[in-house]
């Protein structure tokens, strides 16, 4: 019997108490909170409060082109409570800046919250380039550090753009 | 020994057990059976390199199974998997530490050609950036086909190889690959935003 998730509608009654109505989907008895972005980190911060005391990853998708997306980017931040079991997933939607002046695509990050955020995080500046403001140390963490690209963004050519033949040759006189 | 010359003839007899041979074919003869592999094992051709090294394929009956994790200790790299950008420049300075004479044996269809990993993280192939001399096909290859490409290449070693190492001084050795001179076309596309494609394809426009 496949094992299924305590409800979360006491967090839910608790979140709508403090932050007002969020929009909320179930899927196969997962429940994921959208959140705006000015208030996720208020709200991570509270559901930790409220007993999500493990991060078990943050990662992100690409809308580019996607139908019926109203934004770019979708953080998820997947939540879990190893005291009631409870689980949750918090969807934080961005979008490029307007003005091509601006930095990225920017949230707030949560490494204070989850010491386990640090190289989530990284990972998703590293291929998606959204950046974590308070981040302690925001490096790549995959790609090779001279690398300049967010490769898992849509609008980036599966082959790169032609970063990878970019080595010195070696021959047999070099050796 | 007795060599004796024969009056004013000019010929020198020798007695049967003695050989004679140039000294090249010598040096050929004992570093074709005692090859000693650096293994560079990234994926899954790792495995059956293992195998190839374990007992029921034995790599023992060639000369080769002295597996050695030091560069300085090794004369024969076998690039076993796929390698990825950030490995390469590993994969350079390590065969740039082994001693010459050396060779490479890219082992599997990513380590020759970059395998179904057409992306952007993935290299085409290690005979773009190091130079290889035997290419092994297959996804993973069998132990015998590895074994195959290693007695192909105690051939070539004792059919073209020097003492001193001449035969990796010949211009055809130094030659780019087909594959090197369509990356020059590849690398115009980023040139504009990535100063390291810059350095690359002025150092391609000064030697054509």
């Amino acid at each position: 019997m496949p094992h299924t998730p305590p409800p979360v509608d006491d967090v839910l009654a608790a979140i709508a108490e403090r932050f007002g109505p969020l929009e909320s989907t179930v899927f196969r008895d997962q429940t994921s909170l959208i959140v705006p972005e000015p208030q996720s980190l208020e709200l991570l911060g509270f559901l930790k409060s409220r007993g999500f005391d493990l991060l078990v990853d943050v990662t992100c998708v690409d809308y580019l082109e996607y139908r019926g997306a109203k934004h770019r980017y979708g953080l998820v931040y997947l939540l879990a409570s190893t005291t009631t079991n409870q689980r949750l997933t918090v969807r934080v939607f961005v979008d490029d800046p307007v003005s091509p002046d601006e930095a990225g695509p920017t949230v707030r990050s949560v490494v204070g919250l989850w010491q386990a955020a640090d190289w989530l995080e990284r990972e998703v500046w590293d291929l998606f380039g959204i950046r974590f403001a308070g981040h302690p140390d925001l490096r790549r963490l995959v790609m090779p550090e001279e690398f300049t690209a967010h490769p898992l963004r849509k609008d980036y050519p599966l082959q790169g753009r032609g970063e990878r033949h970019n080595f010195p040759v070696i021959t047999r006189d070099h050796s | 020994m007795a060599v004796t010359a024969s009056g004013g003839s000019g010929r020198i007899e020798l007695p049967e057990n003695v050989v004679v041979s140039r000294l090249d074919e010598l040096a050929n003869w004992c570093r074709k059976n005692s090859l000693w592999p650096m293994p560079f094992a990234t994926a899954c051709c790792g495995i059956e390199l293992m195998a190839t090294g374990a007992s029921k394929h034995d790599l023992a009956r060639f000369g080769a199974e002295v597996f050695r994790f030091s560069p300085r200790q090794c004369d024969l790299m076998i690039v076993a998997g796929r390698v990825v950008m950030k490995m390469l420049p590993v994969l350079q300075r390590i065969w740039q530490q082994m001693h010459e004479p050396k060779w490479c044996i890219s082992m599997g269809a990513c380590a020759s050609t970059g395998g179904v990993f057409d992306t952007y993280a993935v290299v085409q192939g290690i005979d773009r950036f190091i130079p290889v001399d035997m290419y092994v096909p297959g996804c993973p290859p069998r132990p015998e086909q590895l074994i195959q490409a290693i007695i192909d290449l105690q051939d070539k070693i004792q059919r073209e190889g020097t003492i001193t190492g001449r035969e990796f001084d010949t211009a055809g050795r130094q030659l780019r690959k087909r594959a090197l001179v369509e990356a020059d076309e590849l690398l115009v596309v980023d040139a504009a935003r990535n100063p390291n494609v810059q350095r690359q394809l002025s150092a391609a426009a000064r030697r054509s």
